[in-house]
């Protein structure tokens, strides 16, 4: 048997990228606490539609906590008030009934609000298109213990590759800073074989797409990393300098052609 | 993948610009302090004078200073072109927004502890850099006698005739004559003021927030971060930078205030 609560919603409510958008308090009733946050909206947003109102527009997609689509900023936290999950993760048991929850979308010039809680997140697309990939020449594949990799290089790798491009990283941020995000995506490639022909260039090109976003600058404050869904280490921001710095200051051959 | 922005006017440029020009800063604090314990000797400011005089006159340490000098402004300047940048990042800001689930409250308020440390080092050099230079920093003549120690103080107010710079000499009898600025003297009237003693403390609390965040930040900026060393890293950037120095600092103000 699962309890049942009450609560008042404080929802930003926004009808397009151009509206001003405000806060409108609704009341989510009978919801029960082993319903998922986004469930809960569920809820709410079938109440709406048969009052004939708007529902509220928020992104979702695989509710399995790994596709990286939910967002929303709830109570002043992205994901929510738990670590290390995503917001289709948070369960109402997190709740408790009579409870003001304030639900905002992401916040950053680079996130533009597309409608209510959803938000535009194609500068990431666009970072990553800047750099983030490998180029490999077709032909038969060589066997796979051709290539050596440490069993540590390899979980750095994967961990850094975990990232999930969902952006509570830039929400959390004081600044709106892109860095853990980026710093990831160059990381899964520089620490890999694989990634090596466009290693500087990559660097180079991904944090020039970054700043072209209009994302802020890290003051290594670690909200980043204690909000990341995924549990993405700052350890990849250093990463990012120093590929970055090596890129630009001594491997300016490997970038440009002279 | 093509043509690249100059590292100077990137995110990370900049950022690498606040992390070396405060890195020189720290190192500079050192000197600073090591220099200012004479302070505590009880020699009416014999030995402090003296290296006073050195600090100011001595041309490697003169080019230091104008170097130092150059970081503390070019350290604000960038620290206002990033904030500039980062406020214009998130123009709509959130309604909730909680900071202190995720991060500490000195690493989201740099600027804040920074304006308190650019008002008091503008304070400070008032107080005494330009007071030694061009302002009314009283003199004062040293004689002592070599072969007993014995020392006699001569508090002067107006410059002493033979006086160009720094002045010592023997005089007949085995007597060591020293006449110099007595900038002792001006840290004793400076902190008979309790206002300026406040300000001297407080300066020194957000030196020690700025720092206890700033010094372990800057290596993450450089792309320093290692396992190994990051224990290291914080702990002399907690214990050093963030409480021994600002506190023996402190003490200096509160040592003339309450004590001498």
């Amino acid at each position: 048997m699962s309890a049942h609560m009450n609560l008042t919603l404080k929802v930003w409510r926004q009808k397009n990228s151009n509206d001003k958008g405000q806060f409108v308090t609704i009341q989510a009733k009978d919801i029960a606490d082993d319903m998922s946050f986004l469930e809960m909206l569920d809820v709410v947003n079938e109440d709406l539609t048969r009052k004939g109102e708007d529902p509220i527009y928020f992104d979702h997609d695989c509710r399995e906590g790994i596709c990286g689509m939910c967002s929303l900023v709830i109570n002043g936290r992205p994901h929510g008030p738990k670590y290390g999950i995503t917001t289709c993760q948070l369960h109402m048991r997190s709740f408790h009934d009579g409870q003001t929850i304030v639900i905002e979308p992401w916040r950053a010039s680079a996130f533009p609000v597309l409608k209510d809680l959803a938000v535009d997140r194609t500068s990431f697309d666009r970072i990553q298109q800047a750099g983030g990939y490998v180029n490999i020449n077709t032909g038969g594949p060589q066997d796979a213990n051709n290539i050596l990799i440490p069993k540590r290089v390899a979980d750095e790798a994967f961990e850094s590759a975990t990232c999930i491009g969902c952006g509570a990283c830039v929400a959390a941020c004081k600044n709106a800073s892109a860095m853990l995000f980026v710093s990831a995506k160059i990381s899964q490639f520089a620490l890999l074989p694989q990634g090596q022909t466009e290693r500087y260039e990559r660097a180079q090109a991904m944090v020039d797409q970054m700043d072209a976003e209009g994302f802020g600058n890290c003051t290594n404050t670690g909200a980043c990393e204690a909000e990341c869904p995924k549990g993405i280490k700052l350890t990849n921001i250093a990463r990012m300098n120093r590929e970055y710095f090596t890129a630009k200051f001594f491997r300016q051959e490997d970038v440009h052609q002279h | 993948m093509s043509k690249s922005k100059p590292v100077l006017t990137s995110s990370l440029g900049r950022k690498l610009i606040m992390s070396l020009t405060g890195l020189f800063l720290c190192t500079f604090l050192i000197v600073h302090l090591i220099g200012n314990l004479q302070l505590f000797k009880d020699d009416a400011g014999y030995a402090f004078n003296n290296y006073a005089y050195f600090m100011t006159h001595f041309t490697p340490i003169k080019v230091v200073s104008y170097l130092l000098y150059l970081s503390i402004i070019i350290h604000a300047v960038y620290a206002l072109i990033l904030t500039t940048k980062n406020k214009a990042a998130r123009p709509i800001g959130y309604d909730q927004y909680d900071g202190k689930a995720n991060s500490a409250w000195n690493s989201r308020n740099m600027g804040i502890l920074g304006t308190v440390l650019l008002i008091f080092i503008v304070t400070h050099m008032q107080n005494f850099w330009y007071q030694y230079k061009f302002g009314t920093t009283p003199y004062v003549e040293y004689r002592t006698e070599v072969s007993t120690g014995n020392q006699e103080v001569l508090k002067l107010d107006d410059v002493p005739s033979d006086y160009n710079g720094y002045v010592i000499y023997p005089e007949p009898g085995g007597i060591e004559v020293v006449k110099s600025k007595d900038l002792y003297r001006q840290v004793e009237e400076t902190f008979k003021n309790p206002l300026l003693v406040g300000l001297y403390v407080l300066g020194m609390a957000a030196l020690s927030f700025h720092l206890i965040h700033g010094f372990q930040s800057a290596f993450q900026t450089i792309g320093f971060n290692h396992r190994r060393y990051n224990g290291i890293i914080r702990t002399i950037g907690v214990w050093v930078f963030g409480i021994i120095i600002p506190i023996l600092f402190a003490s200096m103000p509160l040592y003339f205030y309450f004590i001498k």
